[in-house]
């Protein structure tokens, strides 16, 4: 890499300059995981895109009758704190982790604690899902419950695949130390995880304040 | 029990058991086809322990060497390509004697025009342009390898699995008879329940995962990896237009899967995205599908622009004339192709202003591509042009892809298309751009950086046929369906009744069956190639005088591509540097290479991703979720082995390197006059025009 050390020349969060050559190996790593954001968001974009045409049908209950704004309003409050905690864990890897300290435990405390809340998440999503299914909105039911389902089931996959990631980088933090391949596999997995908040906070505006208001 | 086992798989699926079953035509040329799957398998298998190559062939299904991927790319394309051709002489000759019923029946050539459109964009056309930018772009770039070398292994794993699923249907089932864009509600479970619709959803998504992957992959290789000194504006031409069908691929892809799974999940989970009742629109579908499909046709044909214009400047020994027209005319047809996509369903209803818009969106594009081929021919003027096979594509090219590009501006004109939409006469327009356009580039390139790659030339005058075939049997097919197409004629149709068509259709009958000639002549021109190498060994790695980085290596190029990384400080850094008489000069110093090692990571996703795909369209539930979860498992695992590398030590890297250089030194090397003699050893001498 010809990047200059000391000067960050990829987007997004980056480790400093005193990680050596793990900070110039992220520059490719990190950049390859935005264009697979993009590449992604576009997808988000596409079921944002239906679910903006479809209509709820007179036939069917519609979002006053499937929507739990409290629950909903937990589900925002869990992922956005999910978000500043795994933001602490990468400022924990960047400052304890640069040849200085070492302490892992911490980084793992906050990444156990960015998981829990993403199962709170997920936990408020199953049963909003499994209520609305009960209350006669299950996705079979129209095309406007088909595209909200999938929309916001997609953003389920995400962050249920988001955890997952998470508890492997863990569990790989703890065998194998934070060596250049967990430390970039954290960088790219807290872009990620921002990005599903991203994508929530559309959600949250267009399809639920959207069907609400 | 069965069931549980087999899912809806029963003993009738298999095609060879519906041909003893119901002896016609039908299922004999459908069991035929069938029967090349086990037979050709177990061909293979015995060539394979009759040759002793199983070492070597997983040497290669396990390599993540961009050149060994981009090969087996190819390979996987004319494999593919060997059936859509057959498809399309099969529909072709149909049609010659179709006057009041042909001899196959409709279910029949409804599948054979899915499967043949099917194959030839995602299986044939596709990999064969990656399989070209993996073999050429590390190279031009000056770099050893891509920036994920894994991922592209997966990559190709999964295009692999679309590939599988594809053709096992022709052994097990059925394919989609919905055509290659396959609209619900033709394709929805109510009209369509059985596996048809699911083989094509699934081959075609897990394959467009494949290839979003690979455009994240070499946006980033082109952004990072580039030499020293080459800054964008003096990337090669190739490498500009592999750029933007990464770009392409990044943004295009996403919509392709969306209305995949959306589809996916109106046929499994009896969802309605795309059904005529309880709210579901399928518009959507269309929409989203050619906001997916309008980006792949330029996905398909910048890379093959690409390559005209590396072959234009090094077959006239000119500086590439207009260099930064062409990259402007590039990314504005890249800027363009997504905002046109509705100009392929004008008649459906939408008001005239939306119409109109599209259309004034889509004749724009003519400009930039217009801009192109002029540059093109002036690159030409004045040159040291010969007439080498790629010169012949390219003025082929130059001549048949022009008129297919203004056929597409009369489709443009949405009270044009109103007459022609549907008809054979779109069915002539984008065979007149695919094939002189992405095929004539693919074969023109594979022509030309074949002995980069291999060590040896493919011999001329094999080639030369070649491509006299494809071009005459391309005007004999498809010029005659501009004609039928105006007199009437839709397209997809098995029979007709109108006596006056027949000529016609005879006549591009007959062109169908040189297309297959031209087909079997690039494999006997291969074979007569491999057959006599030895005389046609370019070791010096230079048999075209080229002008960019890759040629700047011995051929067969060696693993490691360059064994010092290259510092550029022009447009044609090699051009200059022989010029300058620098080119082969020795090098002080030498460092240890360290390469990515082997390994079965992409082979084991394919694997399971094959045994996923076929669970779903079966509904063998239990090898889908063991194979899901395997892929899983997989990445998980992969994650915690330790990253293996290959380290070459300096004193291999110097030795060859060394040999190649001194030698270069020490002989005269060939004018242009030989290009195509053996006296080519790919040497390049200074030719009576001095490179300007």
């Amino acid at each position: 890499m010809s990047a200059p050390t000391g000067q960050s020349l990829h987007p997004g969060l980056n480790l400093g300059e005193e990680h050596g050559d793990d900070h110039l190996e992220a520059e490719t790593s990190v950049f390859g995981f935005w264009v697979f954001m993009m590449s992604d968001l576009v997808t988000f974009g596409m079921f944002f895109a239906v679910f903006a045409t479809t209509m709820p049908l007179a036939c069917c209950p519609g979002p006053k009758e499937l929507f739990d704004f409290g629950s909903i309003a937990w589900q925002t409050a869990f992922l956005l704190l999910s978000s500043v905690t795994s933001g602490m864990a990468v400022l924990t890897m960047k400052q304890e982790h640069g040849g200085r300290g070492a302490c892992t435990k911490k980084l793992v405390f906050w990444l156990l604690l960015t998981v829990l809340l993403g199962c709170g998440f997920l936990y408020r999503e199953i049963s909003d899902f499994i209520s609305m299914a009960a209350a006669g909105g299950p996705p079979t039911r129209s095309g406007y419950l088909s595209a909200l389902w999938s929309l916001v089931g997609l953003h389920g996959l995400h962050v249920t695949g988001g955890i997952i990631w998470c508890l492997v980088i863990v569990v790989g933090v703890l065998v194998r130390g934070v060596d250049r391949r967990w430390k970039l596999a954290l960088l790219r997995w807290a872009l990620f995880w921002h990005f599903l908040d991203v994508v929530w906070i559309f959600i949250f505006s267009f399809v639920f304040l959207g069907g609400l208001l | 029990m069965f069931e549980a086992l087999f899912g809806r798989l029963t003993w009738d699926s298999i095609i060879l058991v519906q041909e003893f079953e119901d002896p016609n035509l039908n299922t004999f040329i459908t069991a035929g086809a069938a029967a090349m799957l086990p037979v050709g398998g177990a061909l293979v298998v015995a060539l394979l322990f009759w040759m002793k190559w199983w070492k070597p062939l997983f040497e290669w299904l396990t390599s993540v060497d961009h050149k060994k991927i981009g090969t087996m790319y190819i390979i996987f394309a004319v494999i593919m390509l060997f059936r859509g051709v057959v498809e399309g002489i099969l529909m072709r000759v149909n049609q010659a004697v179709g006057l009041n019923g042909g001899f196959l029946s409709s279910d029949h050539f409804n599948q054979l025009f899915t499967t043949h459109g099917t194959n030839m964009i995602f299986f044939v056309a596709m990999p064969f342009l990656i399989g070209l930018i993996n073999i050429v772009v590390p190279l031009q770039i000056g770099a050893r390898d891509v920036a994920f070398p894994k991922l592209n292994q997966i990559s190709l794993g999964l295009t692999a699995v679309g590939g599988f699923l594809i053709m096992i249907s022709l052994l097990v089932g059925e394919f989609s008879t919905g055509g290659w864009t396959g609209y619900p509600s033709f394709t929805g479970r109510l009209i369509n329940p059985g596996v048809g619709p699911d083989y094509y959803i699934l081959s075609i998504g897990i394959a467009g995962l494949g290839s979003t992957l690979t455009g994240v992959n070499f946006a980033v290789t082109i952004y990072k990896m580039r030499a020293a000194g080459m800054s964008f504006m003096r990337m090669p031409l190739f490498t500009w237009t592999a750029l933007c069908t990464s770009i392409l691929l990044i943004f295009a892809m996403p919509p392709l899967t969306a209305c995949c799974l959306m589809l996916g999940l109106d046929r499994y989970l009896g969802f309605h995205f795309f059904t005529n009742d309880m709210g579901g629109n399928l518009m959507n579908y269309i929409n989203l599908f050619w906001m997916f499909g309008h980006p792949e046709v330029y996905i398909l044909i910048l890379p093959a622009f690409g390559v005209m214009s590396e072959i234009a400047a090094t077959f006239s020994g000119k500086r590439l004339y207009g260099y930064v027209g062409l990259v402007a005319a590039t990314m504005c047809i890249a800027v363009l192709s997504f905002m046109v996509w509705l100009h392929h369903f004008f008649t459906m209803g939408q008001s005239t202003t939306v119409n109109a818009a599209f259309g004034i969106a889509t004749l724009l594009i003519a400009i930039p591509t217009g801009v192109k081929i002029y540059d093109w021919l002036a690159t030409l003027w004045g040159g040291r042009v010969r007439f080498t096979t790629p010169m012949l594509y390219l003025c082929g090219f130059f001549v048949l892809f022009a008129i297919g590009g203004l056929s597409g501006v009369i489709l443009a004109n949405p009270t044009l298309d109103y007459q022609l939409h549907n008809s054979l006469f779109l069915v002539a327009h984008f065979h007149n751009v695919i094939i002189p356009g992405t095929l004539f580039g693919v074969l023109a390139g594979i022509y030309y950086w074949f002995p980069k790659i291999y060590g040896f030339r493919l011999l001329d005058g094999y080639s030369r046929i070649t491509a006299f075939l494809w071009a005459f049997g391309f005007i004999l097919a498809f010029l005659p369906l501009y004609q039928v197409g105006m007199m009437g004629m839709t397209r997809r149709t098995v029979a007709y009744e109108n006596p006056a068509l027949v000529p016609w259709m005879v006549v591009s009958g007959i062109g169908a069956l040189f297309l297959g000639l031209a087909f079997t002549f690039v494999l006997l021109t291969l074979w007569r190639s491999v057959v006599n190498r030895k005389k046609l060994m370019v070791p010096f790695g230079d048999p075209w005088d080229g002008r960019t980085l890759e040629w700047w290596t011995p051929a067969p190029t060696p693993e490691w591509n360059f064994a010092v990384l290259p510092k550029v400080d022009g447009r044609d850094a090699f051009t200059e540097a022989k010029a300058k008489g620098t080119a082969y000069q020795p090098i002080e110093k030498y460092e240890d290479i360290e390469m990515p090692a082997n390994t079965y990571y992409g082979l084991i996703i394919a694997a399971l991703g094959s045994g996923l795909g076929f669970g779903l369209v079966w509904y063998m539930w239990w090898l889908a979720i063991i194979c899901f979860l395997g892929c899983i498992v997989t990445v998980i695992t992969y994650a915690f082995l330790p990253e293996r590398k290959k380290i070459i030590p300096a004193a291999e890297v110097r030795e060859i390197d060394e040999t190649w250089r001194r030698a270069a030194r020490e002989s005269r090397g060939v004018t242009r006059d030989d290009e195509c003699n053996e006296a080519n050893q790919g040497l390049a001498r200074p030719d009576i025009i001095t490179n300007p």
